[in-house]
């Protein structure tokens, strides 16, 4: 009876020893199949795409997936790790002129490997003509510039456009009647930034109508710049504008020059001519930064009449609370179709507002699906789908 | 001639730009581009000078009232330009021991180190710090509560003004927890969180578009202000 | 007081302003004493953003100020080297701005060879300098940084420096710390380094007051965390002393609290000034005099 106990015994033992080997031979992940690799669509030629079929034993022995790749085939490089789940991966920064081999090992627990899977054939990645990631700005950049050009052809074809009355456009000429009455000058600053900065073209577009008005009524504009480039722009511009007005003897080039390109060296300069020569109208139009209260406040201090446009969300405080007029924002660029009065800008700026429509139309989409989505709850199906809609079009339409 | 080769070179720079964004193969005409406005803005540079040298030469010589300080300015500028070209007073790099300019130009001790130190960092500190007098001055001129909007702000501003120093914090803490929200420091960071960040949102929507709308009006030839009025 | 109040000279508030910063300075530096500070969520985030850094990992300071914005940035740009240095991350300074070298200088000088003597140059740290061409730098730098930096700011080339060895793009770097006075600064560095790659490049930053409400938008996904202004800097001061600090910190370190104290009174000067320009108002509204 004991021996036929004890053989029993020493056969469960075997046999636990026996189906342990066999449980550590099947730990071992099986390789993934159908590896593949393709060119990555619509790309700067420098992605390829890896596709491949899970390993059989995926879901019980896979940790992760290990990805390499080479241009020789001797050598490979490890370049990622993929997560069980996953049977894709977008390999980046790859050059056009090499052509490159991938591998995938699936790697199980204590990092036991399965048999390599390569791909059959080089492939080398291909620059494509137009970036696909900029398709949906390339779409609204055609509805919005499309709009603008239409509403321009609009214009000339004789259709009324209107637009808002603007204080601080319509104070131009108040002010510089007033600085020719007082005998005094007018103060222009174009801002302290370049010429291909777009406020400081804007701010030069309203330099050439208050140079047209003051010429007009033959008061002298002073303009120092702080740029070297905006100093021969703004010549230029002035000097148009003067014969323009039918005074082209009245320009002096000597009243616009350059200072400094120094932020604060610049405005100590300003400040202190501001305070000596006490013009009547000072015209800060351009982009500006810390300095922007300086000047302002200066110009209250000596009575001066100001009227401020800039595109600088921090520093329109500064203006709207220190100066009588401030164009704010989309006003200053406005300001050159405004004075003008010309069919072409005022078709432009009706045309900018199908701009502001797509925007409109893109918030109310947005804020609608993630706010009905958040309401319904990720754990319904629905809300799911609005959630995911919403972060398509964050990260994808308006990336 | 005169204005349609500036509007051609105006055009054809803009949508090489606006192309290189869409095309990888040009992209890099796009960055060309940038780099020529970089070089001309760095030539502008010398003409700057000269025009500056040129109205500081000619007040001096028509001792014009201030005349003393654009010698003033033409001394600082010559000064500065001199030692920080000529890296005067700066030893040689141990490297390349022969090689006198081969040293580093904001060495310390030497001439141009003095000057950022001792002359332009405490200007430029000062001219910043000039704001804050100016703001105190503003806020006695101008915050007024003319109508309900400037109430409004007048409140957030107290608010805001309570909630970034200690006093907002020490006013408050004495709130139970179920009227946290209503701490200043709080209600600062909503304020700056939710209706702050609102605002600014739609303010730089509305620049943005602005922007959009003026260079292709510029581009188009549209526009025409920059370079002159627009009649012939 | 109607009179007397609506005919002020304004140099009358010009010098209460200079008394309301000048007599806390005064007394914080004889007394020692300054405000009790608490963090708050942003300055958490920044201080969380590095504390979670492992030894030896690459991080990416821009200094991009002035002189002028060194009272507000100054302290927190001494900050972050302290942190970064308590943390034994590798930094790698540069700068947007023509004199953020010479404030990279200073934070150095004031911390690294100051107080952390044993870390080397070119092994630790390095200062890569000044680039020109603003938000065009961030654009090349953010996939190839080699096309721009080929030495570091005192000409060493980038090879021959051993802590560049596995750098060759921005998305190298752990993390980015960019303290910035206004352009070029944080705005370019969200919309084109972390926007283009969220995945890949993390940065905090620290700018001045009147920059951060235009930053606010980009909270928290391009911008974990902010330190808006010196309370964001007397914050996060306060979370590195508590942390690495001791019970008898250096003063440098406690130069953003300091200036909390000039702060509180020229706040309460203001809201003082504006309450006051309301009596005026309505004293006038009252008597019907026009304003």
């Amino acid at each position: 009876m004991l021996n036929k106990i004890g053989i029993f015994l020493l056969s469960l033992a075997f046999l636990n020893i026996f189906s342990n080997l066999n449980a550590a031979e099947t730990n071992i992940p099986n390789p993934p199949s159908s590896f593949t690799a393709q060119d990555h669509p619509w790309d700067h030629g420098e992605k390829i795409d890896l596709n491949w079929i899970h390993s059989l034993n995926h879901q019980t022995y896979v940790q992760h997936y290990s990805i390499f790749q080479s241009t020789n085939s001797d050598s490979f490089e490890f370049i990622g790790i993929v997560d069980p789940g996953v049977s894709s991966y977008t390999v980046e920064k790859l050059d056009r002129e090499k052509a490159y081999i991938f591998k995938v090992i699936a790697v199980g627990a204590d990092g036991i490997e399965s048999s390599p899977v390569v791909t059959i054939s080089a492939i080398s990645p291909t620059r494509e003509w137009f970036d696909g990631r900029r398709f949906p700005l390339f779409f609204i950049t055609l509805i919005f510039c499309g709009s603008v050009v239409y509403w321009i052809l609009r214009a000339r074809g004789g259709d009324p456009l209107n637009i808002r009355k603007i204080a601080g456009l319509e104070a131009v000429d108040e002010a510089v009647g007033r600085a020719t009455e007082m005998g005094q000058p007018i103060l222009f600053i174009p801002g302290i930034q370049d010429m291909n900065e777009i406020q400081t073209i804007a701010g030069i577009t309203v330099l050439s109508k208050v140079a047209q008005v003051a010429a007009e009524y033959d008061a002298k504009v002073e303009v120092p710049t702080s740029r070297s480039l905006v100093m021969t722009a703004a010549r230029e511009t002035v000097q148009a504008s003067f014969l323009t007005a039918g005074r082209p003897e009245s320009y002096n080039q000597d009243l616009i020059y350059y200072v400094t390109d120094e932020q604060f060296g610049y405005v100590a300069y300003v400040q202190g001519m501001m305070v000596r020569e006490k013009p009547a109208a000072c015209f800060y139009m351009g982009a500006f930064f810390a300095e922007s209260l300086i000047l302002a406040e200066t110009g209250n201090t000596i009575g001066a009449i100001q009227v401020a446009g800039t595109a600088m969300p921090a520093q329109l405080p500064f203006f709207v609370a220190a100066c009588d007029y401030t164009l704010i924002g989309e006003e200053f660029f406005a300001a050159s179709a405004y004075l003008s009065g010309e069919p072409d800008q005022l078709g432009s700026l009706k045309g900018q507002d199908i701009g502001k429509v797509i925007v409109v139309i893109g918030i109310v989409i947005g804020v609608g699906l993630l706010t009905l989505g958040t309401l319904l709850g990720p754990t319904s199906s629905l809300g799911m789908t609005l959630i995911s809609a919403a972060d398509y079009l964050k990260s994808v339409i308006l990336t | 001639m005169k204005r349609n080769i500036p509007l051609l070179i105006t055009a054809l720079g803009g949508f090489v730009l606006i192309i290189a964004y869409f095309i990888p193969a040009t992209q890099g005409w796009g960055e060309v581009a940038a780099i020529w406005f970089d070089v001309l803005a760095s030539i502008a540079f010398v003409l700057g000078g000269g025009n500056l040298l040129k109205i500081h030469l000619k007040n001096i010589s028509d001792r014009k009232i201030g005349w003393a300080y654009s010698a003033v300015t033409l001394a600082a500028f010559f000064i500065t330009l001199v030692v920080g070209l000529g890296k005067v007073g700066v030893n040689p790099n141990p490297q390349y021991p022969d090689y006198a300019l081969s040293g580093h130009y904001r060495e310390i001790g030497s001439p141009f180190w003095w000057l950022y130190e001792y002359a332009f960092k405490p200007l430029t500190a000062t001219m910043f710090a000039m704001l804050a007098f100016y703001i105190s001055s503003a806020a006695f001129r101008a915050f007024r509560a003319k109508n309900l909007e400037a109430i409004l702000l007048l409140s957030t501003a107290f608010i805001i003004l309570l909630g970034r120093t200690f006093a907002g914090v020490y006013l408050t803490a004495w709130f139970p927890d179920w009227m946290s929200g209503l701490k200043i420091e709080n209600l600062t960071v909503f304020i700056m969180s939710v209706f702050n960040t609102a605002g600014n949102r739609a303010i730089m929507i509305g620049i943005a578009l602005g922007i959009a709308s003026t260079s292709l009006k510029v581009l188009l030839g549209v526009d025409r202000s920059y370079l002159g009025s627009g009649e012939e | 007081m109607y009179e007397f109040l609506k005919d002020l000279d304004k140099r009358w508030i010009f010098l209460l302003m200079f008394l309301s910063v000048t007599i806390p300075i005064y007394i914080i530096a004889k007394t020692g004493k300054s405000f009790p500070e608490a963090s708050t969520v942003l300055s958490e985030a920044v201080f969380q953003s590095i504390e979670v850094l492992d030894e030896g990992d690459p991080v990416l300071l821009s200094f991009d100020f002035d002189p002028a914005s060194e009272g507000e940035l100054g302290p927190m740009a001494t900050a972050f080297v302290r942190h970064c240095a308590e943390k034994k991350v590798k930094m790698y300074f540069m700068a947007l701005w023509p004199v953020g070298p010479q404030m990279i200088d200073d934070a150095v000088a004031k911390v690294i060879l100051s107080d952390f003597p044993d870390l080397e140059y070119g092994k630790d740290y390095v200062n890569l300098g000044f680039k020109p061409g603003n938000e065009g730098v961030i654009k090349v730098i953010v996939t190839d940084m080699r096309e721009l930096y080929t030495t570091d700011d005192i000409g060493t080339s980038i090879d021959a420096i051993p802590m560049m060895e596995n750098i060759t793009s921005v998305q190298d770097f752990n993390l980015i710390i960019n303290v910035s006075a206004g352009y070029a600064g944080t705005k370019e560095w969200v919309q084109y380094a972390s926007t283009p790659y969220p995945d890949k490049i993390k940065i905090v930053a620290g700018c001045t007051g009147v920059q951060a409400p235009l930053l606010y938008p980009y909270i928290p996904n391009q911008l974990p965390g902010l330190l808006g202004a010196i309370k964001g800097a007397a914050e996060y001061e306060k979370l590195v002393i508590d942390k690495y600090g001791g019970n008898d910190p250096d003063p440098k370190y406690l130069e953003a609290k300091r200036r909390m104290g000039p702060q509180l009174v020229a706040h309460l000067l203001i809201i003082v000034l504006i309450i006051l320009a309301n009596y005026i108002y309505f004293v006038e509204r009252r008597r019907g005099v026009s304003v």
